[in-house]
């Protein structure tokens, strides 16, 4: 102590009792409530078994003996043209081209997951940005990104899509920035939904700002770039994970959607919500082919649902005190 | 305290400070329908290395002059000096630049420490704003040994805010203003979240710093012992105005003001003794800073109200007590007596 009068005062009181208690970053604190929910983690485990299957689609096909996602051999239909079930060689099924179902699926999960992840990152990235500013600067800009989002928000994004879907289906537009087929998906995505973590990002911001940290900042000369990028981003990130995690399975959904209405995802790449347009019409007599897409698009969403669930408790900020 | 000061020019010199606050500010509202006049014309000067206390009611202005001399909130109107420039308008660099020599001290040491900082970033925070001790090593040791001056313990450099108690926590602020040295540091009711027990610790290292580092210093409170206690000089504020200024002997010892002698009336005072000590307490709450009354402010609540006072607003001015009063009608002698305030009490 340099001072003396502080040492005496101060002395007592400095050491909390729990001083040999290691420390506990706010990642410690959420893991340890994160372990306890044991769906979450359930869920954060099939999450990751998907990511593995997405990512070493080729080897696990490979490893399974299947034939490869976009391998058509019309030895498997039937007298009537119609696709065989599931046996030993082909767990889930043919397609009506011969195609392997399970093959399909597994290939399947890298669109949505690929749709998923960076379609919400896209929007997570414009919502977060914008949402800042506006709940920062407040004033006009704020008036200006409200109304911005209102539009938005009022597009009716699946007519919209359509007609993208359509005018893009070829060469893509916009200068190439709008790509057929996964690039037509994310941009839909993002300006479909950027508006949501926009709004969450403006209300989160107006309360943040007014805390006193922001003004010890703003005293210390921080900049605007800063106070907002350094000191309440990070503040922030609780709430963009769990409302990014909860985001992902809508935008997969959304994809499953856009490729069932043929504006999606291509043939010959494999993608959930395809397969299950493609198998409507064959629904009676090829189950398989819409069941085990069906199903994997269930197990997904469901799994990434329950993960931002348990996120969400684990990271409340509240229970950070 | 404040014998070696260089009194040529005060370190901070205010002139007819005013900050209204419009509400709304839309685009289609008008703007000066009903302004809350937070703060109405202020003006006075702190010398160097001199504690000025300031006091008054909640809502009386007292965080909003924190705020402007600490250029948080631009002044509506009036001028702002520090070391004789005109800060009031300052801007970019030039303003960052007065910003290493004033500092502040937060009331809520629960907001005022980002919660996802460690202790070590929140008090390395002045450094990397001002590209000062860029060497990591060299950070940390500067971090450590403010740790050290505050009281704090070093080694807790790399813990998170929430797992300090609100004594300590304020003592991570202490330490974070203190980083870049400032002349000034500016203290917004620094203890008024803390426990009383943790009170006196917090204001003696606050005294402590200011003498070994020849601080000047703002310490606004509404606890009048507290003031008494750290300041040289105090000025008692009422809705916006500046009612009484004046070092601390006379301000306390033969107070002029009748809302003064009110708040010192009103201090509890611990000796049972004094316990049938006369009592002069104001009733009804402050009127509303947005429709203030016309002449004196304090016209409303004052016992000594006459005509004069709701018809022409007193200028602050010596009445020979001491102290600079705002008021037609100062206390006598025999009033004080009857308050139970004055050299005699408290």
């Amino acid at each position: 102590m340099s001072w003396a009068p502080a040492a005496p005062l101060g002395a007592d009181v400095l050491v909390p009792p729990s001083a040999d208690v290691e420390a506990r970053s706010p990642l410690q604190l959420f893991w340890r409530r994160f372990r306890r929910d044991r769906l979450a983690v359930a869920s954060l485990f099939v999450v990751v078994a998907l990511i593995v299957v997405a990512i070493a689609a080729p080897l696990i096909v490979d490893v399974l003996g299947l034939p490869g996602p976009d391998v058509q051999n019309l030895n498997l239909t039937n007298y009537f043209g119609g696709p065989l079930g599931p046996s030993w060689s082909h767990p889930f099924g043919v397609d009506k081209l011969g195609e392997d179902v399970m093959s399909r699926v597994i290939y399947g999960a890298r669109v949505s997951l690929e749709v998923g992840i960076i379609g919400t990152l896209v929007s997570t990235v414009i919502g977060v940005t914008l949402g800042m500013l506006a709940g920062f600067y407040r004033g006009w800009v704020d008036t200006l990104l409200a109304r911005t989002m209102d539009v938005f928000l009022s597009i009716p994004i699946l007519l919209l899509g359509l007609g993208i879907g359509a005018a893009c289906a070829v060469r893509g537009c916009a200068a190439g920035l709008i790509q057929p087929g996964l690039g037509v998906i994310i941009f839909l995505i993002a300006i479909a939904t950027w508006p949501f973590q926009a709004r969450i990002v403006r209300g989160l911001v107006l309360s943040l700002r007014e805390q006193e940290f922001i003004d010890a900042s703003r005293a210390l000369g921080a900049s605007d770039m800063r106070l907002m990028f350094r000191e309440i981003l990070p503040n922030l990130s609780a709430p963009i994970i769990v409302y990014a995690t909860l985001q992902i399975p809508l935008n997969i959904l959304f994809e499953a959607a856009l490729s069932y209405l043929g504006i999606g995802i291509r043939p010959p790449t494999p993608s959930w919500g395809q397969m299950i347009a493609d198998a409507t019409p064959i629904f009676n007599t090829a189950w398989w082919y819409m069941v085990f897409p069906g199903a994997a698009l269930l197990v997904t969403v469901l799994a990434f649902n329950l993960l931002g669930d348990g996120l969400r408790d684990a990271l409340n900020p509240r229970g950070a005190r | 305290m404040s014998a070696a000061v260089d009194t040529d020019t005060p370190l901070v010199e205010v002139r007819d400070l005013v900050k209204h606050f419009a509400p709304g500010g839309g685009l289609i509202a008008p703007r000066n329908a009903g302004a809350v006049r937070a703060v109405d014309g202020i003006s006075f000067a702190i010398g160097r290395g001199e504690t000025l206390g300031l006091v008054g009611e909640s809502g009386c202005g007292k965080s909003t002059t924190a705020r402007l001399l600490m250029r948080l909130l631009d002044a509506t109107s009036g001028q702002i000096f520090f070391e004789g420039q005109d800060i009031t308008r300052l801007k970019g660099p030039r303003l960052k630049a007065i910003r290493r020599q004033a500092q502040m001290i937060f009331q809520d040491p629960y907001s005022s420490l980002n919660p996802r900082k460690t202790v070590g970033s929140i008090i390395a925070e002045p450094f990397a704003i001002h590209g000062l001790h860029r060497d990591r090593g060299e950070r940390k040791r500067e971090v450590q040994q403010l740790m050290e001056t505050v009281g704090l313990n070093p080694e807790h450099y790399n813990r998170y805010p929430h797992e300090f108690s609100g004594g300590q926590r304020q003592r991570i602020g202490v330490a974070r203003a203190l980083a870049l040295r400032p002349k000034l540091l500016i203290a917004d009711e620094p203890v008024s979240a803390l426990d009383v027990s943790i009170q006196a610790q917090v204001l003696n290292l606050l005294r402590n710093l200011q003498r070994s580092l020849g601080l000047t210093v703002v310490l606004i409170a509404h606890d009048l012992s507290v003031v008494r206690h750290m300041c040289d000089r105090v000025a008692v504020m009422y809705l916006g105005k500046i009612v009484e200024i004046g070092p601390n002997e006379p301000l306390y010892g033969s107070p002029c003001h009748p809302y003064t002698g009110a708040l010192l009336s009103a201090v509890p005072v611990p000796d049972p003794s004094l316990h049938g000590r006369p009592r002069r307490l104001l009733g009804g709450d402050p009127p509303s800073p947005a429709n203030p009354p016309s002449g004196c402010s304090f016209h409303t609540r004052c016992p000594k109200a006459a005509e004069l006072c709701s018809a022409q607003e007193p200028m602050l001015e010596p009445k020979g007590s001491g102290t600079d009063v705002a008021c037609h009608y100062p206390l006598s002698g025999e009033e004080r007596e009857a308050m139970g305030v004055g050299s005699s009490a408290i």
